[in-house]
């Protein structure tokens, strides 16, 4: 392959992979709007969302399409009880008490995940048949077209919510300020509930989507996906929609150009040094504002 | 019965006891202000009528009904609005969008689409900037803008927490009149201020705030002349 065509082929993985990332970062990012927390506990949503996917596809024999559904409905609500069970009681208790809390939640849900599936890596079905596109010498195949449509639907959707909803405006009022919102007669409860259905479901497709693209998962498989999502989302600028979307795909590039041209045993330490280079730099990220949102 | 009556509450931040024990009442149609230097606790007396905070004793009835500890969005549909102190309003987004979270409880299309003309004809620098974000309005348009804000809910009652702050003396004036306006119209209001002249001059009755207690209550025009608050409250 010549150096152009490892380029663009380079770009079409990286942007499949980058999808991911910024499918699990809009979660992060909307979890830290609303309540200022960093949820370690997303990247392990997703892996319950990749969970719920294999099971409806193997054991209710459903399609593609049902099973993205079904794991997206079923995560959400396992995103409203986290919140409600673990961060609800610590709504007015110190930052620090409730980031631990999400570690520990983190832990909760992989071993939790691992007593009832087992730690074994399961192989997720070849539940998407499609023979994608070649364009001269390079090719997109059908999984990464599956990702692209799909992540491209749910950003569309989840910024049409967010921007010309009823509760899509209540969210932005109660993550700008939480209190004026109350006294708009919004409920801030139920907008956070909302929150974390929304960021768990969107996890939970880009754990479906995984688990079709590389078909293998494992109650683990969160952790590094979860920490480079935070990377991503914090590269755009926590907090922001098109920050963890343009975040994401950014990541995902840059780590399958360092895969392509340098070695593969570099694209950790590439996502990582980036974090580093943001926060040194640019700490409010490409998309976040210089100003404090609270007074 | 009075529209609003505080009877006794007692709030604390914390260990910090804030409101030592107030009783005010606002009866239906008054313009009633709580003036106090700042520390009072004028701003946590709002915060506690609309829900933002609950009293440890004591209790607030509006309407007959006992709303101490309700949630604050019941207390907005049940008819209390309050334009918060420093306005709060929502920088990032648009005026009409303001407006519309104003409107937040209410169902009604027709009768939400008739009073946002009402509030953009009280305001009609809101209706050039409709589109714009709140964030780039000027002072005193931010204050317009929280007002018509809380008027989008269609509140018997209208709690204002200094309303004048940081505004310069000619828009201070248009302020007020605004709320006189507002309270001729129909709306009770409970004007909380520092700026205890033009507060007076507004409000038919007035209390004032000391270090969480009412210590001096009764006709506005009776205290504006009385030599106490002169020396207090409105500089000699
Ligand atoms: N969030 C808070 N936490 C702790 N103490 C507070 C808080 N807000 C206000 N206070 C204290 O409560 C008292 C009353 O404050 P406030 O109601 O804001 O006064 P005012 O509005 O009359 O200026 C002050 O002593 C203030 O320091
Ligand atoms: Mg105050």
């Amino acid at each position: 392959m010549d150096f152009a065509t490892l380029f663009v082929q380079q770009l079409i993985n990286g942007v499949s992979l980058g999808s991911i990332y910024a499918l699990i970062a809009l979660g992060y990012t909307m979890i830290y709007g609303i309540i200022k927390l960093i949820n370690f506990a997303h990247g392990d949503i997703y892996m319950v969302g990749a969970y719920v996917g294999f099971f409806a596809i193997t054991m209710m024999r459903t399609s593609v399409f049902p099973a993205l559904i079904i794991s997206m409905i079923i995560t959400g609500i396992l995103g409203i009880l986290v919140e409600r069970f673990a961060y609800k009681p610590l709504r007015h208790a110190p930052r620090l008490s409730v980031l631990i809390t999400a570690i520990g939640m983190s832990f909760f849900l992989e071993y939790g995940m691992m007593y009832f599936v087992s730690p074994t890596p399961r192989t997720f079905p070849a539940a998407f048949e499609s023979s994608g596109i070649s364009l001269g010498s390079f090719v997109v195949n059908g999984q990464q077209l599956l990702i692209f449509a799909i992540t491209i639907i749910l950003m569309a959707l989840l910024t049409y919510i967010v921007q010309k909803t009823k509760i899509g405006k209540a969210m932005r009022a109660v993550s700008f300020d939480t209190e004026t919102a109350q006294l708009m007669g919004i409920d801030a409860n139920r907008v956070i509930s909302v929150t974390f259905a929304l960021g768990s479901a969107l996890a939970a497709a880009a754990g479906v989507l995984v688990g079709i693209y590389y078909n293998s998962i494992d109650p683990l498989m969160g952790m590094m996906p979860g920490i480079k999502a935070f990377v991503a989302a914090v590269l755009g600028g926590i907090g922001s929609l098109p920050g963890a979307m343009t975040g994401g795909i950014i990541l995902g590039v840059i780590e399958a150009l360092v895969s392509g041209f340098i070695s593969s045993t570099f694209r950790d330490a590439a996502a990582f040094a980036i974090l580093i280079l943001v926060l040194l730099f640019k700490p409010s990220g490409l998309f976040g504002t210089d100003t404090q949102e609270k007074v | 019965m009075a529209m609003l009556e505080i009877n006794d509450i007692h709030v604390y931040y914390g260990a910090i006891h804030a409101i030592k024990g107030i009783s005010l009442t606002v009866e239906e149609g008054e313009i009633v202000t709580l003036i106090g230097a700042n520390g009072a606790g004028k701003s946590t007396t709002l915060r506690t009528i609309s829900g933002l905070l609950t009293p440890k004793e004591g209790s607030i009835k509006f309407l007959g009904e006992d709303i101490a500890g309700k949630p604050a969005q019941d207390i907005v549909k049940l008819g209390i609005s309050q334009v918060p102190e420093g306005r709060r309003i929502f920088a990032n987004m648009t005026v009409m969008e303001n407006l519309e979270l104003g409107a937040y409880t209410r169902t009604d299309s027709d009768g939400i689409e008739s009073d946002f003309q009402m509030v953009f004809e009280r305001f009609p620098r809101l209706l050039e900037r409709r589109d714009q974000a709140a964030g780039t309005l000027s002072g005193g348009e931010q204050q317009m803008l929280a007002m018509g804000r809380a008027l989008m809910s269609r509140p018997k009652l209208l709690l204002l927490d200094e309303p004048s702050m940081g505004l310069a003396p000619l828009l201070i004036r248009e302020i007020f009149n605004i709320i006189e306006d507002i309270n001729k119209s129909g709306t009770t209001v409970l004007l909380v201020e520092q700026n205890a002249n033009m507060a007076l001059r507004t409000a038919s009755r007035a209390y004032v705030l000391e270090t969480g207690r009412i210590t001096i209550s009764g006709d506005a025009k009776e205290l504006a002349a009385s030599e106490e608050i002169r020396k207090a409250y409105l500089g000699g």
